[in-house]
């Protein structure tokens, strides 16, 4: 065998390796989502959404964890795009590049890696006890803020890193002050990249289950939070807790929950992707 | 070759029509023993030179030699690098533009940039024009309307656009693009144009228009044009400075420097004997 016969042998093993690869997921993800859909999608109506958690597995609904879940989602973007925004613009556009801002560089993609439940133990110490919110929609938004801060800042970063330089420069050779050029050139120019990575962040954040439940969301609440300060239930929460149980009915609840949740995570998901692609054309 | 100088006509008598709304307010410049250094890279090396008002200034020299760096210290352009430092005094009617107390909003308005590659806004052609003066805090829609419509029959473009203000600026063509920025920059009535090679990513009917637009400007504006092409620069300019690592190595009448240069070095260079 010569050496190019063998570069194509190589070539096509390594091609069949990254199909094989490549279904796997694909096949896995099929197998749980059809699985899922043949146990829950019978449960699924206007009633399982609006009715209040049960004993009973039949009347039981999702009510108070989807509630809880949207609270979660709205609070969180409140506390976390201003902030998360505003810290990467600071990084990327304000602060000198020296070490200390390496180290900070460093450190902010280190925290994106951290295990969700720690950030969970940091909520449970910082909010729910020295600021003493308790077990709150407002601690756990709090909790999920930080842990998708760190998300936030790094795309919008890289958001602004795409915006071309000749741009800037445009902005300031005409009298603009750094104010002006960022929210007259650089935010409108990166929007799209920054909004791509909130959202992605927050779809990552209503997945959430195990900072919640160190914080404090019960399984059973049995009204709808209607303010910050209330107890509250989440989705990934209520479908653990339902697992969690013998009977068979609650089971299919629980698939019925799932599909809702990953309804709302592929919607997400889509608006992240129509809003990246609008953004491409823009600078095409 | 005929539409060409159709065209050259055209755009005489449009820029004559303005004339007659003339706001010029020539400006001096004076150089003064300015160093300019990269971290310890030094980049600019003692050079003190005088820009007469209402000329065209060409800088030539090989890639690297200094003379983009030096043309953005008139603007300040380079205080946005972290190891840029700069030592000397660059006035410009009197005044030392590199004292602490100076607005470099205000001074940016008073000197004008056309850069390298157009760079219009990912905006409409208006707003495209519009920024400068909507940054100052100017509200009224009328005057800028007019202010926009004068700038961009200066830059000879308004025939070409006026039916499409609100289209996307990234649309024209890449010639009518530089036209655009310079019309952005006539648009906050500077006194100095600084241009950074703008010729240098359009084809040769873009760059004539360009050209006999930089002729026609210089009776208002106080230009200074980078430039790589040795016959655009003894065509448009009055005076041309020939700059080498980092050092002015000559400064004069054009017409002098392209027919009989004092310095060897210079000689070689505009013949193409290097660089």
């Amino acid at each position: 065998m010569n050496s190019i016969q063998k570069n194509r042998l190589k070539d096509r093993l390594f091609m069949y390796w990254g199909m094989f690869s490549t279904l796997i997921g694909l096949v896995l993800l099929v197998v749980f989502i059809g699985d899922i859909l043949i146990d829950g999608l019978g449960i699924i109506d206007w009633s399982f959404i609006t009715n209040l958690p049960s004993r009973k597995a039949e009347k039981a609904g999702i009510y108070t964890a989807l509630m809880g879940s949207i609270w979660i989602l709205f609070l969180t973007a409140f506390i976390a795009i201003p902030v998360g925004v505003a810290a990467g613009v600071y990084l990327e556009e304000y602060s000198k590049k020296n070490w200390l801002s390496g180290i900070l560089e460093i450190n902010i993609s280190n925290l994106a890696g951290v295990p969700s439940i720690i950030y969970g133990l940091l909520g449970l110490e910082v909010f729910v006890r020295i600021m003493n919110l308790g077990a709150s929609v407002l601690a756990g938004s709090l909790t999920l803020s930080l842990l998708i801060l760190p998300i936030i800042i790094v795309a919008t970063r890289e958001a602004i890193k795409a915006v071309p330089k000749s741009i800037q420069d445009a902005s300031y050779a005409l009298g603009a002050s750094k104010w002006q050029t960022i929210w007259h050139q650089i935010l409108p120019a990166s929007g799209g990249g920054i909004l791509t990575g909130v959202i992605l962040a927050l779809s990552r954040a209503v997945g959430e289950t195990a900072p919640l439940i160190v914080v404090g969301a019960l399984a059973y609440v049995p009204f709808a939070p209607d303010n910050p300060m209330d107890e509250f239930s989440v989705l990934p929460i209520q479908i653990f807790n339902w697992i969690s149980r013998p009977q068979h009915g609650f089971i299919e609840n629980a698939a019925a929950a799932i599909i809702i949740l990953l309804g709302i995570t592929f919607i997400m998901n889509g608006i992240a992707v129509y809003f990246r692609n609008k953004w491409q054309k823009k600078w095409k | 070759m005929e539409i060409t100088m159709e065209k050259t006509l055209d755009q005489k008598v449009v820029v004559n029509t303005i004339e007659a709304i003339d706001t010029s307010k020539p400006s001096k410049i004076e150089v003064k023993d300015v160093n300019v250094w990269y971290g310890d890279f030094q980049a600019i090396k003692g050079i003190d030179m005088e820009i007469k008002p209402n000329t065209v200034t060409a800088f030539i020299g090989p890639s690297g030699c200094g003379k983009s760096t030096f043309l953005r210290l008139f603007n300040r352009m380079n205080d946005y690098i972290d190891s840029h430092r700069m030592e000397g005094k660059i006035k410009i009617n009197g005044k030392n533009i590199y004292k602490k107390k100076v607005n470099v909003e205000e001074l940016r308005k008073e000197i004008g940039m056309v850069f390298q590659k157009p760079n219009p806004f990912p905006k409409s052609i208006f707003e495209n024009v519009a920024y400068g003066l909507k940054i100052q805090g100017i509200k009224d829609k009328k005057f800028i309307e007019e202010r926009v419509e004068k700038a961009l029959k200066q830059a000879d473009l308004w025939e070409e656009v006026k039916d499409k203000l609100k289209k996307s600026a990234l649309a024209l063509s890449g010639g009518q693009q530089q036209r655009l920025c310079i019309a952005r920059t006539l648009a906050v009535e500077p006194s100095i144009i600084l241009m950074d090679e703008p010729t240098s990513a359009l084809d040769p009917i873009s760059t004539s228009k360009i050209e006999n637009l930089i002729f026609e400007l210089k009776k208002k504006y106080t230009i200074i044009i980078v430039t790589h092409n040795m016959q655009q620069a003894s065509r448009i300019s009055d005076y041309t400075a020939f700059f080498y690592i980092g050092e002015l190595i000559e400064y004069g009448k054009t017409k002098k420097i392209f027919t009989n240069p004092e310095k060897k070095r210079t000689e070689n260079y505009i013949t193409g004997r290097f660089g």
